[in-house]
């Protein structure tokens, strides 16, 4: 189990229990987290699951695949820690994560 | 206009439910033409994720999305469908009892008995990059796609993006335009390496300029662009003199017309139907697949497949309204088997 935090662009938190081996996309459909639209449904085919890792987390969370980085491409204003969410998985080192959700999808 | 084409049904997308549509029609000797954006069948299949596998087709344990196409394909080839590709339905009115005139954005007109409207999440178009006020430059000087070459001769071009579609109008606009920039956010391209390298080589040659960065602004006048800021990933920003600009950044899914269809929808973005047919509002023109909603909706492939089975049986009434319709089945029904061609 690890908590993760989602902040919209305008500030706002909302924090969820997510289970190991789950997305960070998943928990934030599951509970109805706005700012994530995830069209495909997870399977890394388009860019509206995207999110900025918070800074205190990018090592932890590492950066995207090859193939992650290349739908990234189609993404709303892509920045260095970029990342889209349904390619992390939720592990118990990942206890505390943050993310931050982008004005808007792509 | 154009000569109206004369079938039994036209059907709205040519993704997986679209095709097997064919089929349940096809048994009832029901004729169709598929109209797709797309320039191939296969829909999200075949565009978002032809190479990903799908794991809960009926007795096909995996799939890929293009796997999945073909054998769609193979299944529905004795019916003889006729594909419209990069067409896009515009307009449908009711002629008749029921008869339909049902008009593309490239000028095409059917008459047909019946409509199924497998149009999934909607008709793919190019996504538009988040540039403040771009939208008054689309279509003056702001271009998704490339419909006449020579209209970018002698200009300065921006192409952006790191796509098939955006090296291959780099390499063939090049020769045509007198400056032609490309660029992209990363030093490194999803595009076929092939492509590539002919890109690199002419950057080499000091024909086309190649840029790091995102485009954050655009300069200009009554919908004609003079310029480009770009942002670069190091935080320094650059303006770039052009005269148009190319964005390629893929396709997204939009509703489009089927909105202006006068359907009954759901939160403006679902057909709504009834479960025993799945046929809409108007009589005669039905929904399957993602694009419809019901009570218990669920957006699998299999559940398309199912209701693409029940509308072709009441679309028989429409198409045949004299006939009476037998339920058989392909195993054992010698008629059934003539169609397909296997005796």
């Amino acid at each position: 189990m690890a908590k993760i935090t989602y902040i919209d662009f305008e500030g706002q938190s909302r924090s969820v229990d997510a289970e190991n081996g789950s997305t960070v996309m998943e928990n934030a459909i599951r509970n109805s987290i706005p700012g994530i639209e995830a069209e495909c449904g997870g399977a890394c085919a388009c860019a509206t699951c995207h999110v900025y890792i918070d800074e205190a987390w990018r090592e932890k969370v590492g950066g995207p695949s090859p193939m992650e980085e290349d739908m990234l491409d189609f993404g709303f204003d892509v920045r260095p820690n970029s990342r889209l969410s349904c390619q992390i998985k939720v592990t118990d080192e990942l206890d505390g994560l943050v993310v931050h959700t982008p004005e808007r999808q792509a | 206009m154009s000569e109206a084409i004369k079938t039994d049904v036209l059907i709205v997308g040519a993704g997986p439910c679209g095709l097997f549509a064919v089929f349940e029609l096809g048994l009832l000797d029901m004729k169709a033409h598929l109209v797709d954006i797309l320039d191939k069948p296969g829909g999200q299949c075949a565009e978002l994720y032809p190479e990903k596998p799908i794991y809960d087709i009926p007795a096909i344990p995996v799939v890929t999305g293009d796997g999945l196409t073909r054998a769609l394909l193979e299944q529905i080839k004795p019916f003889g469908p006729t594909f419209h590709f990069q067409e896009m339905v515009q307009t449908i009115e009711r002629i008749g009892d029921p008869l339909f005139r049902v008009t593309t954005d490239q000028g095409k007109v059917f008459e047909v008995k019946v409509v199924v409207i497998a149009a999934g999440g909607g008709s793919f178009q190019p996504k538009r990059p988040p540039i403040p006020g771009i939208e008054a430059y689309e279509e003056k000087s702001v271009h998704y796609a490339v419909r006449k070459m020579e209209v970018f001769r002698g200009k300065r071009l921006l192409i952006a993006g790191g796509g098939d579609s955006a090296l291959d109008w780099t390499l063939n606009l090049a020769p045509v335009a007198s400056e032609l920039t490309l660029l992209h956010r990363r030093d490194d391209f999803r595009a076929a390496p092939d492509s590539v390298n002919k890109m690199k080589a002419l950057v080499a040659d000091g024909k086309i300029r190649l840029e790091i960065g995102q485009v954050t602004a655009l300069e200009g006048a009554n919908g004609q662009v003079t310029a480009a800021t770009v942002k670069h990933n190091d935080g320094t920003t650059s303006r770039i003199a052009c005269d148009a600009i190319l964005p390629f950044f893929g396709l997204t899914m939009k509703l489009g017309p089927v909105a202006e269809w006068g359907l009954k929808l759901k939160d403006d973005e679902l057909i709504e139907v009834n479960t025993e047919n799945f046929e809409s509002s108007v009589p005669g023109i039905f929904a399957i697949g993602d694009i419809n909603t019901y009570p218990g909706k669920l957006k699998l492939i299999l559940c398309g497949f199912h209701e693409g089975a029940l509308m072709a049986q009441k679309a028989y009434h429409y198409v045949f309204p004299d006939k009476k319709l037998t339920f058989q089945y392909t195993t054992s029904s010698t008629s059934l088997q003539k169609k397909l061609g296997v005796t």
